[in-house]
């Protein structure tokens, strides 16, 4: 009996083993955080949590999620999404003078999917899926309808591993008027492994986050080669958080940071299910003088890098190794500047844009982008794409894209007109940028007049329009090494670059107000009433003034002969004459 | 209208109207005269209040206590000014930097029609200064504006230096939901026209500037602020735009309420308001202060930099610091303590500035009239020219169907029997019409396209010829045939003049009527001075009696009267002379208003009011 309990027992832990090295796929966690110092002084802070799982989340009978949360991975399979891409932004990049941003996010909310090619209904799937997000992340994307969704055929390419492009699988929306809050913070936590418990999310207090000029917090899911020879697949998500510090306000004028100074916490432990803990503090400097800043503690390790056209040293400070925690028990970096930054010309980006309206007055108006090609002597291409909504009728002919006082003819146009109430306008090109120039692109609008319940409750608010997206392979001033992707801290690994040469920047444009023709909605009552005397009263009279000629009409009787005929017919029962 | 359907009852409409057409008319211009004077007294006037929930009843805490900081930024500004010799743009662009402001210059030039004497300026060439403080998590789609403006005549460096101060004690601050534009722009108005169109890229007028850099979306409010001194004793606000537009009254009521608040004296037309309401002195004060605002609105001119923003349906103010002889003064910390005040309120907003009038005239700061009280007031002025219109429009249609005996009842005049009549009888009409108005064609581009011809021949300056040349198409106009008709139909027929009479009484009441809907005050003024004589001028009767009327109440001489009157009213009375410089300098500032800002009114009088005179002119000389 003992021997056949043991022989069991055997066989029980036989076969656990056995489906230990099998059965259950393989997930992993990095967490890293970077620090950069910006061009204009402030500093970015950007948290990337990476869950990797080795899965075929399509293929039925998935049921048992470790670190990939559960609420997402069930999305993925219900829907049959490729890709998914969502971010939520309070505030905007300020690319000339922050830099080129690592992590790309436009004012407001942006959701871009890829469907699989067995999805038979896309707008079907869109619609429930931008549902249930909006129920996940606590946002109003339930507010992507058919008139703010366009599919476009050039900007957005899949990120992850892909071999269609049928852009009709593809849906994209961006909800400029989102306001980003706590409640959209507190759902993104929870889908970390660690929450905000352990590890670097320790750092992500609300009360912080918040009170920075920038926020941004994204999910970006998309499947990728499990190994180097692509046979399967494995899926990553990836949940990022950019925020940018403003120092000047905090440090009172000075621009030294530490940690805690930031986000009123020092990191004390890594998450323990990650894999790979990392903070990167970017310490390159343009002109070699390294000595200008001075980072407490000293860093283990230092990465160098090219990153966006650029040649950046790192100082790595890697959680997991226990020296870190062998002289204090928290870690708080800090960066302390020996001289004063006074310059006022800051490098500008390579590409950098704008957008405004221009023109005064309730009926028409243009809509300006200028984009800006700073690069000494590489012309490159862009891609401009703009969604516009349908209550702003754009011209067509009337746009003009000028480059040095020159007609700059797009290589390619892709448009397709809105039609009222149910789908924007969506304007796709590829512009040739000259290398040092400025292409302004224009194009005029009118003004439409909404129905009376289509204005929003603070309709002298303005209507605004969504950012316009610049995609763009930006030559690089320096020769890039092709580096291992996984080395490299974060992002480099989300847009590949094509080659050495050249880095792949998307960039978002400043969302657009724009006042429309607004009744006075406070007297609608006068109104009515007014307009109902108006027509009642003078309107009928005046018809009959103008159109009737009037006589006195003399009275007469008739002569004898009618009004006999009239008795004889009131016999009769006929009317009279 | 069941009235007029009915033959009978029109009958006798009509011979009331003919009838009574004279008492009406006096009792109707009686109405719209007292009606005006009673618009500064308490029935007509409402107590002004806060109609925008965002900035209603909670007031925010300011904690601005830079006051020494703002003198002490006033006074390095003014020597780097008088180092530089005009904006010292290096200086404000490095200390903007350092207050942490993204800051950017644009520079511009224009090249005014006519040289401008008084300010002693024809190529200008300026730059405006401005930083863009960013509202954290805000992607810049709304924003503020304080504007100064610095002038190389004008002291204004104390506004510059509070600008500053407001700047370093608002950088600190998270809770800015707007961007805030501070901006301090060269040669005042001109430099503010330049920095607005570059802003929304537009071209109105001719001024030339390089392309903007930093954006900010789109504007919701601006403050001009003028601040001469380093203690005030009172605030006077200025809301009279280009072409007489009014920012929102909340903005007012807002600057009300803060100076209130802090206990600010504030002024409007440079008179405090009264606390008693119902003695005759207090009507007389705040009559006086409405005048001040019709001049001052019905000139069309903007009475401080905020006046170009209107155009860009953005509600602006300005402020200017007044340091009187009075005895208790207030200091920088008080000043801005204000300003802070204004700009959170304003930073509060969540629509544009919408929900009060936009059309009122303010007997004190805190009454106001609205449109629908004044309107009337020009009304009753427009409804004798239709009265008259009426009474010579029956007149002559009963003479045309006076010879046949028929019932003269209105349509059947202009029937089938009178066509014949009537067709050349309208034709004498046109040579008047087109001659008038080729008259104010000559008036309207003549002086400036001619200025160098008149500077050849004549030993004048350039602005002197424009001014004069004004002046000399006007009186000519006086002079031109009048008696076209005669060639026409060999005589000066009764018909004739009656038609013409009643062509250019409609003509009136139409642009008299346009105009007050657009500028009330300019409206007004014309109305009140043209209609009376309008309405009696004729060919028969004591003629020279009608001309020297006609001629009192001519555009120009209105002119010279308001300026008189405005004189009189902020109580610095002028001799003859003085006033017919005045008058000059008003005409060309008139001109130069039209061609560096865009303003209506000379083309306005000119093209349609100054032709509209000159018809009934004609009509006093038809025989």
């Amino acid at each position: 009996m003992a021997g056949a309990v043991a022989a069991v027992l055997g066989l029980l832990l036989l076969l656990g083993s056995a489906g230990g090295s099998t059965g259950p796929p393989r997930d992993s966690l990095r967490e890293e955080l970077l620090l950069s110092p910006l061009p204009s002084g402030d500093l970015a802070a950007t948290f990337q949590f990476r869950a990797r799982w080795d899965s075929e989340l399509h293929r039925e009978g998935v049921s048992h999620y470790r670190l990939f949360p559960k609420a997402l991975g069930q999305l993925i399979s219900k829907f049959l999404v490729r890709e998914l891409h969502l971010s939520l932004t309070q505030g905007f990049w300020r690319t000339r003078t922050w830099g080129q941003p690592y992590l790309q996010a436009p004012a407001g909310a942006e959701l871009w999917v890829w469907f699989q090619d067995s999805v038979t209904d896309v707008d079907k799937a869109w619609k429930e899926l931008s549902n249930i997000l909006s129920g996940i992340f606590c946002a109003s994307l339930n507010f992507i309808d058919s008139t703010n969704t366009v599919t476009p055929t050039a900007s957005f390419k899949p990120l992850g591993l892909a071999n269609v492009t049928d852009h009709h699988l593809l849906r994209y929306a961006v909800l400029p008027r989102e306001v980003v809050c706590t409640e959209n913070l507190t759902p993104w936590k929870k889908l970390l492994p660690c929450g905000s418990k352990a590890g670097l999310a320790v750092l992500l207090k609300a009360e912080r986050l918040f009170h920075t000029s920038y926020h941004s917090q994204a999910v970006h899911i998309r499947p990728i080669c499990r190994d180097a020879s692509c046979q399967s697949v494995s899926w990553e998500l990836r949940q990022t958080l950019t925020v940018v510090f403003d120092t000047f306000s905090i440090g009172q004028g000075k621009r030294d940071w530490s940690l805690f100074k930031m986000f009123s916490r020092t990191v004390t432990e890594a998450c323990p299910l990650a894999s790979e803990s990392k903070i990167y503090v970017d310490i390159s400097s343009k002109t070699q003088e390294n000595e200008l800043l001075e980072v407490t503690p000293l860093p283990l390790s230092m990465h160098e890098a090219s990153v966006q056209g650029d040649r950046r040293t790192y100082a790595v400070y890697d959680l997991l190794s226990p020296s870190l925690f062998n002289v204090s028990r928290s870690l708080n970096v800090q960066l302390k500047w020996k001289r004063p930054q006074d310059s006022l010309d800051l490098s500008t980006p390579v590409l950098h844009a704008q957008r405004y309206v221009s023109g005064y007055g309730l009926q028409t108006g243009e809509i300006s982008t200028l984009i800006y090609n700073t690069h000494p002597y590489r012309a490159f291409p862009v891609i401009l794409l703009e969604t516009v909504p349908w209550y702003l009728r754009l011209y067509v002919h009337t746009l003009v894209i000028t480059t040095k006082g020159k007609e700059n003819k797009p290589s390619y146009i892709h448009y397709q007109p809105a039609q009222d109430r149910r789908r924007p306008h969506l304007l796709e090109m590829l512009i040739q940028l000259p290398a040092n120039s400025v292409t302004k692109i224009t194009i005029q609008f009118e003004r439409a007049l909404l129905k009376w319940t289509e204005y929003t409750p603070d309709p002298n608010h303005g209507f605004y329009v969504s950012p316009s997206v610049l995609s763009a392979l930006v030559p690089s001033v320096i020769a890039m090494k092709a580096e291992d992707a996984e080395q490299s801290p974060l992002f480099t690994s989300l847009f590949p670059s094509s080659d050495g040469s050249s880095y792949f920047v998307r960039l978002y444009t400043e969302p657009l107000l724009v006042n429309l023709p607004t009744p006075d909605f406070s007297m609608p009552y006068n109104v009515i009433c007014l307009t109902c005397t108006v027509v009642a009263v003078c309107y009928g009279s005046f018809y009959n003034l103008l159109t009737r000629t009037f006589h006195v009409e003399e009275p007469s009787r008739g002569g004898l002969a009618k009004r006999l005929a009239n008795i004889i017919r009131k016999v009769r029962g006929v009317p009279p004459l | 209208m069941g009235l007029l359907s009915d033959p009978y009852r029109r009958r006798a409409l009509s011979r009331l109207i003919l009838r009574l057409n004279t008492p009406l008319c006096i009792l109707s211009y009686l109405a719209g005269l007292g009606w005006f004077l009673g618009l500064a007294s308490p029935p007509f006037t409402l107590r002004s209040y806060m109609s925008e929930n965002a900035m209603g009843s909670t007031m925010v805490e300011e904690q601005f206590v830079f006051g020494e900081r703002a003198l002490s930024y006033a006074r390095e500004f003014a020597g780097h000014k008088k180092k530089v010799g005009g904006i010292p743009v290096a200086w404000l662009e490095k200390t903007m930097w350092n207050l942490g402001l993204e800051v950017y210059k644009q520079p511009f030039s224009r090249t005014l029609p006519f040289p401008d004497e008084m300010r002693e300026r024809y190529m200008v060439k300026g730059t405006n200064v401005y930083g863009i403080l960013r509202a954290p998590r805000a992607a810049s789609t709304e924003s503020l504006v304080l504007s100064v403006p610095c002038s190389t005549g004008q002291p204004n460096s104390q506004a510059v230096g509070l600008m500053l101060a407001l700047a370093s004690c608002f950088r600190g601050q998270i809770y800015w939901a707007k961007d805030i534009i501070f901006l301090v722009n060269e040669h005042d108005l001109i430099g503010m026209e330049a920095w607005l169109e570059a802003y929304h890229d537009v071209n109105v007028t001719e001024v030339l500037s390089s392309g903007m850099q930093g954006r900010a979306g789109a504007i919701q409010a601006a403050v001009s602020l003028e601040l001469s001194s380093d203690v005030i004793t009172s605030f006077d606000v200025a809301v009279e735009g280009l072409n007489g537009q009014l920012p929102n009254l909340d903005l007012v009521n807002l600057f009300y309420a803060f100076c209130q608040k802090n206990g600010l004296l504030c002024t409007i037309q440079g008179k405090l308001q009264r606390t008693d309401w119902d003695t005759l002195p207090a009507y007389v004060h705040s009559l006086q202060t409405l005048l001040l605002m019709v001049l001052k609105q019905g000139s069309g001119r903007p009475q401080g930099d905020h006046g170009l923003f209107l155009r860009y349906h953005i509600e602006a103010i300005t402020v200017r610091g007044i340091n009187s002889f009075r005895q208790y003064k207030y200091d920088m910390g008080t000043v801005g303590k204000t300003l802070e005040g204004i700009f959170r309120k304003l930073n509060n907003l969540l629509e544009r500035l919408h929900q009060s009038y936009f059309f009122f005239l303010l007997p004190s700061l805190a009454r106001f009239v609205s449109i629908g009280v004044y309107m009337p007031a020009c009304g009753f002025l427009i409804l004798i020219l239709v009265l008259k219109a009426l009474d010579l429009w029956m007149k002559l249609s009963k003479c045309d169907a006076g010879p046949e005996e028929q019932l003269c009842d209105g349509d059947r005049g202009a029937g089938h029997a009178a066509a014949e009549e009537s067709r050349p009888g309208l034709l004498t009409l046109v040579p008047p019409l087109l001659i008038c108005h080729a008259t104010g064609l000559t008036l309207y581009f003549l002086p400036v396209l001619g200025q160098h011809v008149a500077t050849q021949h004549f030993p004048v300056s350039e602005s002197e010829a424009v001014v004069l040349t004004v002046i000399a198409i006007y009186v000519a106009g006086l002079a031109l045939p009048h008696n076209t008709h005669r060639v026409l139909t060999g005589c000066g027929s009764e018909r004739g003049w009656m038609s013409l009479k009643l062509l250019s009484l409609l003509y009136l009441a139409m642009l008299l009527g346009c105009i007050a809907l657009i500028n009330f005050s300019l409206g007004f003024l014309l109305a009140i001075t043209m209609v009376p004589v309008a309405a009696i001028v004729q060919p028969r009767g004591p003629k020279y009696l009608y001309a020297v009327l006609l001629v009192l109440v001519t555009p120009a001489v209105t002119l010279l009267l308001s300026i008189v009157l405005y004189q009189e009213l902020i109580e610095y009375p002028i001799s003859a002379l003085e006033c017919w410089q005045l008058f000059l300098q008003a005409v060309s500032e008139g001109l130069l208003d039209h061609y560096l800002y865009g303003s209506i009114v000379f083309p306005f009088i000119a093209l349609f009011v100054y032709p509209c005179w000159l018809l009934l002119w004609n009509v006093l000389f038809w025989k």
